[in-house]
């Protein structure tokens, strides 16, 4: 399979008063199309700055990026946030929707960012919003959705502009088991179906086994783990 | 605009309360407007419609009372008339008086004393101009206050008496008072308290209080040569009235009020969308890591607060217009004018957008790292 994400050697340090803090200490990740990765460990170990350098949200101390031939490390940030608009889709916790759009409009809202570069242009928000199973509910906003609709908008909303690669931070943190169940499976369905390079960083061990590859961050250091 | 105009209508009892009071701004904006026009035009209108492009004062006459204080030596009007690109210049006398008319109604006037075969005598809308002594042409203000043509209007304490000829086309006053314009022997009699039947000393009617200078079309005059000349102190018209009484004072007061609403305005808009863009932080930053450019959260906030700005000081203008319009039919001085106030309104609106402006450029210093769970 093709590797669409590309992390190498990548370190990340902080500074934090006198000190130096290592976020991310020498990782090395590749993620193909359609496979989806779910990084697990403890809170401070590292995994939300896995996502911020693989999402070009911030650049790493050491090493390389890569999103299919284009080097992170060398973007300006007006590149990156090119980038991000139009190669990568990121699911937030429950509560990162837009509070005055509808479903659909939350759908409509990466497009209006710039133009599509996709060869396929931008998905219909009609169509995905229905592939979620929430075309019933189009007219409605978050404070009308539960945890469980208001994950499934946001999982359609980051696909909406074909990105190849799919940044998920914690999409279960706020739901009940059995819906957590549904997001994660719609995840990997929707990241395989569209050929999306998915890294998912979670406490929920029961969410892992629709992962393809799970993975331990330990100390900014990633580990392999058994799904 | 996508999300701006989402944004104004999900939040819309929040915008409506900024609107309201943008508009309640723009409300006392116009009446402010209302009330100073109206004030310079009770103070000034007669100046405004004098035919004459300047007025020659006495040499170092204080420039704040020249109406009052000035007295020039009517021999300057011929100097006055030989100087280049004049085409005309006559003796204009001016002076305030208390009177009463036959009908027993108490009045003030404004006394200009023209020469009737000048330039400077008005003609009359009803009636007809000053043609001779003891007659008096007065503004329809006048009548408006009960002042009919054919009455007569005693001058106090000297006693002279006047009759009522005509009334002119237009609102005619001078620092609040109704303008009625004298032949220029009267003028120069009433100016000296001569009362009737006294002798007047032959000085009186050589005494004025400026020269109406009026310039050739097209053509500038050289006032400080002229001032030299004929020993006299010019002022344009426009800015004859700062010599008028109290306007200077009256207008710098209004202009204060509104430089302060215009301030307030500003802040009061600037600090609403610091707290708004305070409070959308997180949306923000979720914004920004979803790839929403710079440039695309300021065009937006900023078109959010063009349109709000624009929407309720229209509003406003218009609750505006309409209490103005009412006002305009009492005694208070209030005139709207359109272009007061559609400049008034424009420059709220930079104003309030310019607030926003500096409140929104926080969306640029929100880093989309904090969309991610674990930095927040």
């Amino acid at each position: 399979m093709t590797t669409v994400l590309s992390l190498s050697e990548v370190t990340v340090e902080h500074r934090d008063g006198e000190e130096t803090l290592t976020a991310l200490d020498d990782v090395s990740l590749d993620v193909a199309a359609g496979e989806i990765v779910a990084i697990v460990g403890a809170s401070g170990s590292g995994k939300s700055t896995l996502l911020a350098v693989a999402g070009a949200l911030t650049t790493p101390t050491s090493g390389t990026v890569h999103i299919g031939d284009i080097d992170l490390s060398a973007c300006t940030p007006r590149q990156r946030t090119a980038i991000r608009c139009e190669r990568v889709g990121f699911v937030f916790q429950s509560d990162n929707l837009i509070p005055a759009l509808t479903a659909l409009d939350q759908l409509r809202l990466p497009l209006t960012f710039g133009r599509a570069t996709h060869p396929d242009g931008p998905r219909d928000p009609a169509e995905m919003l229905a592939s979620v199973g929430m075309e019933h509910k189009a007219g409605r906003r978050p404070h009308q959705l539960s945890g469980g609709e208001r994950q499934r908008i946001g999982i359609a909303r980051a696909l909406m502009t074909r990105p190849r690669v799919l940044l998920v931070d914690e999409p279960t943190a706020a739901l009940d088991r059995e819906r957590s169940q549904e997001v994660v499976a719609l995840l990997a369905r929707e990241a395989q179906a569209h050929g999306v390079a998915a890294v998912m960083v979670t406490h929920d061990h029961d969410v892992l086994h629709h992962c393809d590859r799970v993975l331990t961050m330990i100390d900014g250091r990633l580990a392999p783990t058994s799904a | 605009m996508f999300l701006a105009l989402r944004e104004l209508s999900f939040a819309r009892s929040r915008f409506v309360l900024m609107g309201a009071v943008v508009a309640l701004i723009a409300v006392l904006m116009v009446l402010l407007s209302g009330l100073s026009a109206g004030l310079v035009n009770d103070g000034v209108s007669g100046l405004k419609r004098l035919p004459v492009t300047s007025l020659a004062f006495q040499h170092d006459v204080s420039k704040d009372a020249a109406f009052t204080r000035s007295v020039v030596e009517d021999t300057a009007v011929a100097t006055w008339a030989g100087q280049p690109h004049v085409a005309a210049a006559a003796p204009l006398g001016v002076s305030l008086a208390n009177a009463r008319t036959s009908r027993g109604l108490e009045i003030d006037f404004a006394i200009f004393g023209v020469e009737p075969s000048s330039f400077l005598n008005p003609r009359a809308a009803e009636g007809h101009g000053v043609t001779g002594p003891a007659q008096i042409a007065i503004s329809p203000t006048a009548v408006d206050a009960g002042v009919r043509i054919g009455d007569t209007v005693t001058l106090e304490p000297s006693g002279t008496t006047l009759k009522v000829v005509g009334a002119l086309a237009d609102q005619n006053t001078f620092g609040h008072v109704d303008i009625g314009y004298v032949d220029l022997r009267t003028w120069q009699e009433i100016h000296a308290g001569v009362r009737p039947g006294d002798p007047v000393p032959d000085r009186v009617y050589h005494e004025i209080t400026a020269v109406g200078v009026r310039a050739a079309d097209g053509a500038s005059v050289d006032l400080t040569a002229g001032d030299h000349a004929a020993g006299t102190t010019s002022m344009t018209l426009h800015a004859s009235f700062g010599a008028s009484p109290g306007y200077a004072a009256e207008t710098a007061t209004l202009q204060l009020i509104q430089a302060f609403l215009y301030a307030i305005s500003a802040l009061v808009v600037g600090a609403f969308f610091t707290v708004l863009t305070i409070q959308r932080r997180t949306e923000i930053a979720v914004l920004r890591a979803m790839g929403a450019s710079t440039a695309y959260l300021l065009r937006d906030s900023l078109l959010q607060s063009l349109f709000l700005l624009t929407a309720s000081s229209a509003t406003g203008v218009a609750l505006g217009v309409a209490a103005g319009a009412a006002l305009e039919s009492t005694p208070m001085p209030f005139a709207l004018e359109t272009t007061p106030i559609v400049g008034a309104t424009l420059l709220l609106i930079v104003l309030g957008v310019a607030g926003a402006s500096v409140a929104v450029v926080r969306i640029t210093r929100v880093d989309p790292l904090t969309a991610l769970g674990g930095s927040r």
